[in-house]
């Protein structure tokens, strides 16, 4: 295979896997964090806080694949 | 730089260009730096004391206007800084945190909030200091750092501990965590940036008006966040260096 074809479809794994497992975390995050609210909705400024701060987290580790993503399609050592 | 031939092809309007890898590059002595990096944290860093400057200059008893601000952005830092850290060290950190978020604030929203692209460069482009992965590195680097000194200065030699607390077999990892807390730190912010204004760029490529603008309110969110972030793990890692095993 052409080494830029195979760049282009790992960049495309690479962040679509990378999304797969942060998108399951998220969800259960939000939903525990739903579920919370609901049982005590006067800490819903902390709870809301603290779910922001953990879903950026999360998300960082999709970030990560998108990182390789953008290095292999425009930093990409081997082209 | 075949891929982004491709992507360029929609773009008959100048109003945004996909630029990854283009700098504006200057020459000083045997290195290579990003000018547009260094112009826009130099611009950055001009508002961050000018800012503080006018808080400063006239303090009133009750404050008003900027001064008023600052106080708020100050006690929302202390208030950050002494939830990681604790109520009796945070005091020392608080300037190095408050400086740390305040930078990357400032240049994550004057990335996506000042229309860069009506100053024209050479090559590349004025964006947020912050996506370039050396500014976030250096930051990382920065914090590094900063949690070492804080468990030097605090433990003396003994700081070398807790690489073999509780057990030797996990001296591996722990050495290894050094190495990945300034990776995930650094990545972490460049990506997020990164990705903001490519996600933008590329709605903006595809329709230039109206359409990009919930993108872009998304962005300066998650840009806020992301500062915020940057500065709650630097406050943790340093608790973590600070913090005796043995109370």
């Amino acid at each position: 295979m052409d080494i830029q074809v195979a760049s282009v479809i790992a960049a495309a794994l690479a962040i679509g896997l990378a999304s797969i497992g942060p998108g399951i975390g998220q969800g259960n995050a939000s939903g525990q964090a739903v579920a919370g609210i609901a049982r005590q909705p006067e800490a819903e400024g902390k709870i809301r806080g603290t779910l922001l701060l953990t879903l950026a987290f999360m998300e960082s580790l999709t970030i990560y694949g998108l990182v390789v993503a953008l290095v292999l399609l425009f930093a990409n050592p081997f082209v | 730089m075949e891929i982004l031939g491709a992507l360029t092809f929609v773009n008959t309007y100048t109003l945004a260009e996909l630029e990854v890898g283009e700098h504006f590059l200057w020459k000083i002595g045997n290195f290579t730096v990003h000018g547009q990096v260094f112009l826009n944290s130099w611009i950055v860093i001009g508002l961050l004391v000018i800012a503080s400057l006018a808080a400063t200059r006239n303090i009133q008893k009750i404050p008003g206007g900027i001064q008023n601000f600052m106080e708020f952005v100050l006690e929302f830092i202390r208030d950050l800084v002494r939830n990681q850290i604790g109520e009796k060290e945070y005091r020392d950190w608080v300037p190095f945190i408050g400086t740390l978020f305040l930078f990357i604030f400032v240049s994550n929203w004057s990335g996506a909030l000042v229309p860069w692209k009506l100053i024209e460069l050479p090559s590349g482009e004025l964006a947020a200091p912050t996506n370039d992965i050396n500014t976030t590195l250096a930051l990382a680097l920065l914090t590094s750092l900063a949690y070492f000194y804080a468990g030097l200065k605090k433990k003396g030699l003994s700081y070398f501990k807790h690489y073999i607390e509780p057990t030797p077999v996990l001296l591996p990892i722990a050495i290894l965590e050094d190495f990945t807390k300034p990776l995930s730190l650094s990545f972490r912010l460049f990506g997020n940036i990164l990705a903001d204004e490519l996600v933008v760029a590329v709605l903006v490529l595809l329709v230039p008006l109206f359409i990009p603008l919930p993108v872009m309110a998304l962005g300066l969110f998650t840009s806020a966040i992301q500062a915020l972030v940057f500065a709650t793990l630097a406050g943790a890692y340093i608790h973590e260096a600070l913090v005796d095993h043995h109370d």
